[in-house]
C-alpha cells in the first residue's frame, strides 16, 4: 500500500515534469534567424569524382565523342574570321552554304528561290581549321540552335541593308548581293544575283531567326512582307554540307568592293 | 510517514526540476543550421572544361560537383540542393539526348527542386515534358501557368521543406518568354507578373504555412543596367517582403559575394547567383536560434 502510494507520487511528479518539459519544447518552436553565412565554392580539379556518377556518364560521352569525331570532310586551308573589305573567308563559306542548302528546302516548299543570304559575324563562334572536318567542327562553329528563316524584302530594304554595312563596318557573312563603296562612303553598283536592284522588286533573303527577330539592329528585316521558317538549324546546314563535300572550297570573291 | 513523503517529494521534484531546467537550458541554446546549396545556368555542362579552355580551364564537372555535395551532406544534415533553371542547352549532351542525362544526374545528386529557365523550352514544351520522368526532384514555378499545356500538373508553385523542425518555403519565378523564346516552343504557357506572384507566394508561405525561411528560385536575371524598367532579382528583392533569399539565374552573373538588398519593409534580402556551367556551387547557411535574447540582438550576415 505504501509502495503504491509512493509510486503514484513519483508518477505524478513525472507528469508534472513532462508537462513542464513539453511546455518548454513548445516555446522552443519559435526560432529566430540569427546568422547567415554565404559563400561560393569553385568546382576545380582538386575535387574528387563520384565514381558512380562518372561511370554513369561514360557510355553517353563515348557515344557522343565517336559520333562527333567521325571525319566528314577535309579543309585544305584554314578559314578564319579576319576581315578584309567587310568579308571573311569563313563568312563567305557560311553564307554560300546556307544560301545553297536553304534553297533546297525553299524551292521544294514554296517554289521560290532565295536571292540573298545574310548572317551575323558574331554568330560564327570558331574558325574552320585546316585538316579533317568533323561534326564537332560544326558544333564549335555553330553552338547555337538558330534556325534558318527566309524573309521577303522590297528592293528599298536591300538598299537599307547596304547602308547598314557601310555604317556598321561589320564583316557579316553575305552572299547573292554585291556592291561597291565609293570614296565618299556611298554605295554604287548594287547587284542582286548579278542584276541591278529594283526598289519595288521582292527579294527573298535567307538569314537566321536571331537576325530576323531584330538581332544586331538589322531593322530592315522587320519590314519584311513575308516570313518563312525553314525549321532547318544552321548547324545542320553545315553538317549536311560537310557530309556531301569531300574537299571544302571557299569562294573568295569581292562581294563588297571598297574604292 | 507524511513528513518522509514530503521530503521525498521535494527531493524528487528538485531533481526533476533540475533536470527539466538543464534540459530546457540546453534547448534554448540549440542552434539549427539550414544549408542551401545552389547552381544556375548549368547548360548541359556535364564534363569539366578541358585544360586548354581559354576561360574556364579544368573547371566544373558533374562528378566533382557530386563529390563536393556528398562531402557537405556528411558534415551538415539539413541540406537543400536547388537550381535556378537553364539546365538544358550548351553541349552536345543536350543535342544528342535532349536533357535526359541532365535530369538523371541531378536526381542522382539528390537535387530537391529547380525552377524553369527559358532554355528549358529549347526542345519545345514537348521536349521538356518528355524528360520529366527522369527528374526525381520538384519543378517550381509560381508565375508560369501551364494549365493549357501538357506540363499541367507537373509544376508546383512552391514547396515547403521541413528540415529538423525548420520550415523552408521555396517558390519559383520565371522570366517573360515573349520575345525570348519562340511561341511555338512555349505554346500556351502564360507568364504572370513576378512581383505580384511573389507577394502572393510569400503571403501563403509566411502567413499560412508559417515558414521560418522563404527562398525564391528566380530565372529573371540579376540586373539589367540598360533596361531600368525590366524586372530583375535586385528589383524583386526591393519590391517585396518576407523573402530571405533569392537564388538567381539567366544573366550568368558571377558575384564576389551575395548581394544584400533592403526590401519594402526595410529588412535584408540576400540575392545570389553563381555564374554558369556548373563552375561554382553556391552555399548559404542560415542559423536559427531558439534563444529569444539572442534573437533580439538581430541577425548578422557574413558574406
Amino acid at each position: 500500500m505504501v509502495n503504491l502510494k509512493k509510486y503514484n507520487d513519483v508518477f505524478k511528479l513525472f507528469v508534472i515534469f513532462l508537462t513542464f518539459f513539453f511546455f518548454l519544447s513548445c516555446s522552443n518552436k519559435v526560432v529566430h534567424l540569427t546568422k547567415i553565412e554565404g559563400k561560393q565554392i569553385p568546382i576545380t580539379e582538386k575535387e574528387n569524382q563520384v565514381a558512380e556518377i562518372e561511370n554513369f556518364i561514360k557510355p553517353f560521352r563515348e557515344h557522343i565523342n565517336k559520333d562527333l569525331d567521325s571525319v566528314l570532310s577535309y579543309c585544305p586551308i584554314t578559314l578564319d574570321k579576319m576581315a578584309k573589305n567587310s568579308q571573311t573567308t569563313i563568312g563567305n563559306l557560311m553564307a554560300d552554304v546556307t544560301l545553297k542548302r536553304g534553297n533546297i528546302v525553299f524551292k521544294t516548299r514554296e517554289n521560290k528561290t532565295i536571292d540573298i543570304c545574310l548572317l551575323n559575324h558574331g554568330g560564327i563562334r570558331a574558325i574552320l581549321p585546316k585538316g579533317n572536318v568533323t561534326t564537332r567542327t560544326a558544333f564549335e562553329i555553330m553552338p547555337f540552335e538558330n534556325t534558318m528563316v527566309v524573309i521577303a524584302l522590297k528592293g528599298e530594304q536591300i538598299l537599307e541593308m547596304v547602308d547598314y554595312f557601310i555604317r556598321e563596318k561589320q564583316p557579316h557573312p553575305l552572299a547573292g548581293l554585291t556592291f561597291t563603296i565609293d570614296k565618299n562612303k556611298l554605295p554604287k553598283n548594287i547587284l542582286v544575283q548579278g542584276k541591278t536592284v529594283e526598289k519595288d522588286e521582292v527579294y527573298y533573303v535567307g538569314t537566321n531567326d536571331y537576325l530576323a527577330n531584330g538581332g544586331d539592329s538589322m531593322n530592315f528585316f522587320k519590314k519584311g512582307t513575308a516570313t518563312y521558317d525553314l525549321n532547318y538549324k544552321l548547324r545542320n546546314i553545315l553538317i549536311d554540307y560537310f557530309k556531301e563535300t569531300d574537299t571544302i572550297r571557299s569562294t573568295q570573291d569581292n562581294r563588297i568592293t571598297v574604292e | 510517514m507524511k513528513r518522509r513523503d514530503f521530503i521525498e517529494k521535494t527531493a524528487a521534484s528538485t531533481a526533476m526540476l533540475g533536470l527539466g531546467l538543464s534540459l530546457s537550458s540546453f534547448k534554448t541554446v540549440e542552434v539549427t543550421k539550414i544549408t542551401i546549396l545552389h547552381t544556375n545556368d548549368v547548360h548541359s555542362h556535364i564534363d569539366p572544361f578541358p585544360a586548354d579552355d581559354p576561360r574556364n580551364a579544368n573547371m566544373g564537372g558533374v562528378a566533382r560537383r557530386a563529390s563536393l555535395i556528398e562531402k557537405i551532406r556528411k558534415e551538415d544534415t539539413n541540406v537543400l540542393l536547388l537550381d535556378a533553371g537553364d539546365i538544358f542547352q550548351g553541349t552536345p549532351y543536350f543535342n544528342y539526348y535532349g536533357g535526359e542525362l541532365e535530369f538523371k544526374l541531378m536526381s542522382m545528386m539528390q537535387y530537391d527542386a529547380s525552377t524553369i529557365g527559358n532554355h528549358d523550352f529549347d526542345n519545345g514544351i514537348e521536349g521538356l515534358y518528355a524528360q520529366m520522368p527522369h527528374a526525381k526532384f520538384e519543378f517550381l514555378s509560381a508565375n508560369y501557368d501551364f494549365k493549357n499545356t501538357m506540363m499541367d500538373g507537373l509544376v508546383k508553385p512552391y514547396k515547403v521543406f521541413n528540415k529538423n523542425g525548420i520550415k523552408v518555403g521555396v517558390f519559383g519565378i520565371g522570366i517573360e518568354l515573349d520575345g525570348l523564346v519562340d511561341k511555338k516552343m512555349y505554346k500556351e504557357t502564360v507568364y504572370n507578373n513576378p512581383v505580384e506572384t511573389a507577394q502572393e507566394m510569400v503571403r501563403i508561405l509566411k502567413k499560412e504555412q508559417k515558414c521560418d525561411l522563404v527562398v525564391c528560385l528566380s530565372h529573371l536575371g540579376y540586373n539589367y543596367k540598360n533596361e531600368p524598367n525590366k524586372i530583375c532579382d535586385l528589383k524583386l528583392a526591393a519590391l517585396t517582403e518576407d523573402i530571405d533569399l533569392i537564388i538567381g539565374g539567366h544573366t550568368h552573373t558571377f558575384l564576389d559575394k551575395p548581394t544584400i538588398v533592403k526590401n519594402i519593409s526595410g529588412n535584408d534580402v540576400l540575392v545570389n547567383q553563381v555564374g554558369c556551367y556548373g563552375i561554382n556551387l553556391g552555399r548559404i547557411d542560415f542559423y536559427f536560434d531558439s534563444n529569444k535574447r539572442k534573437a533580439s540582438e538581430g541577425k548578422s550576415i557574413v558574406v
